[in-house]
């Protein structure tokens, strides 16, 4: 269960730094720029163990 | 620097801002230590993982309090805060481990038993973070904790529960919910450790009855009621009456369903000697039709739509204008508790179990919940255990 934790918190990291990638890559959709900084919110959260 | 680099700042920053005042407040919940204070009943003070070494060091350790008295008698375990989302359960145990005194007999309690669950909250239903009960010296506050425990502790969750040893379906989400958990496993789940560890405290201490806290929805018909396997019928019915015409308040009897696995009424039955009981006082704050859930709507259990619906017959119990105050809930489960003591008490007398200085349902009704909490900063430290 640990282990399959750690993987879980490795996906998550991954994830929350793609978003970020495409946050930083987008240049002209302001929409977008806050779709991705609210799905950001539960990765970000849960990599700092906060919720 | 661009129009759109601007925006990007400003929103990461109002975004930023959101995220770290509401982490703040997630932090301080789940770190937040309630004070317990041993009253003069309490012998001694153990932690669960002394039964269950797969659980120390981890969010599910929780404190086991024991009520030991002078003769040798029969040994009952209250648990409470199965479910940190109905709390009529921890104050109850509160009211028992700081003013109980055991005669005959040991008293053992778990006052926050998904230790996990009381640090997690819901935050999509608007659960408030903390609340308090009001005492003749302050305030106590408390946390108001989930059903289940919080993803930090146990992650993730798989698609389907399957319940151990029994191999039945259940939700996903029931892998953290210590009421489907049972009776455990020593290397499963950190929630089926929790409950196993619990089994093994019944074996080890050979319990006779175990009482386990919940509330319940007023339109949930398993509300209002004390739960109980065959084994245990018969003492459930007995208290059932006697509260009913010793103190007028009513509590039903359910029968524990075979077929429904995990449950506590079923699997400590099934997997030990000891006796189980649930029991479900009206919680209207975990109702689904109901206004915002704030702290008055859990203290006070009065919701305008309840009311209405209660006039349609839509509820299980009956419900006006005073709604469920808690000091009502707690009551009934301090009655129902004694009652069950009692009536075990009858038919085992060589394992008969005495206790006393524990109000019954009209005290607490009259002189409300926090009047029988003690002022830890006027109490020894070696009293104060943090939960």
């Amino acid at each position: 269960m640990v282990l399959i934790m750690i993987i879980y918190y490795i996906i998550s990291i991954f994830i929350a730094v793609m978003i970020i990638w495409n946050l930083i890559s987008e240049r002209e959709n302001k929409q977008k720029i806050i779709l991705y900084m609210i799905v950001l919110i539960p990765f970000i959260l849960r990599i700092f163990r906060i919720r | 620097m661009s129009h759109i680099m601007r925006f990007k700042i400003i929103s990461s920053l109002i975004i930023a801002a959101i995220m770290v005042v509401s982490s703040i407040q997630f932090y301080k919940h789940r770190h937040f230590q309630l004070p317990i204070v041993a009253g003069p009943g309490v012998t001694k003070v153990v932690k669960l993982s002394d039964y269950c070494k797969q659980i120390k060091g981890t969010t599910a350790d929780t404190n086991v309090f024991f009520l030991e008295g002078k003769e040798e008698g029969g040994k009952v375990l209250i648990i409470a805060n199965t479910h940190s989302n109905e709390p009529a359960a921890i104050l109850t145990a509160l009211v028992f481990i700081e003013n109980c005194v055991v005669k005959r007999g040991t008293v053992i309690i778990i006052p926050q038993f998904n230790n996990s669950g009381s640090r997690n909250t819901k935050p999509g239903d608007g659960y408030p973070l903390f609340f308090d009960i009001p005492t003749k010296w302050g305030t106590k506050r408390f946390r108001m904790g989930n059903r289940n425990a919080a993803p930090l502790d146990q992650w993730p969750d798989p698609d389907v529960y399957i319940h151990y040893p029994d191999k039945q379906l259940l939700s996903y989400l029931d892998v953290r919910n210590t009421n489907r958990t049972w009776p455990g496993r020593a290397n499963g789940p950190l929630m089926e450790r929790v409950t196993y560890a619990a089994m093994q405290l019944m074996k080890k201490e050979n319990v006779d009855v175990a009482i386990d806290i919940h509330g319940a929805e007023t339109m949930f018909p398993v509300t209002n009621c004390i739960v109980a396997p065959e084994k245990s019928m018969r003492i459930a019915t007995m208290t059932s009456l006697t509260v009913k015409a010793m103190e007028g308040f009513e509590n039903h009897v359910e029968p524990s369903p075979g077929g429904f696995r995990g449950l506590s009424h079923r699997e400590i039955g099934d997997y030990s000697n000891t006796l189980p009981f649930l029991l479900e006082a009206p919680l209207p704050f975990l109702d689904q039709p109901t206004g915002p859930k704030t702290v008055d709507l859990l203290l006070s259990g009065k919701d305008p739509f309840l009311l209405s619906l209660s006039k349609q017959k839509k509820l299980f119990v009956p419900y006006d204008e005073s709604g469920w105050p808690m000091e009502k809930r707690v009551g009934q489960h301090c009655s129902v508790v004694l009652e069950i003591m009692h009536q075990y008490s009858i038919m085992h007398p060589d394992r008969s179990i005495e206790v006393d200085n524990v109000p019954k349902y009209a005290e607490v009704v009259k002189n409300g919940v926090g009047f029988y909490y003690h002022d830890p900063k006027k109490c020894k430290k070696e009293k104060i255990f943090y939960n």
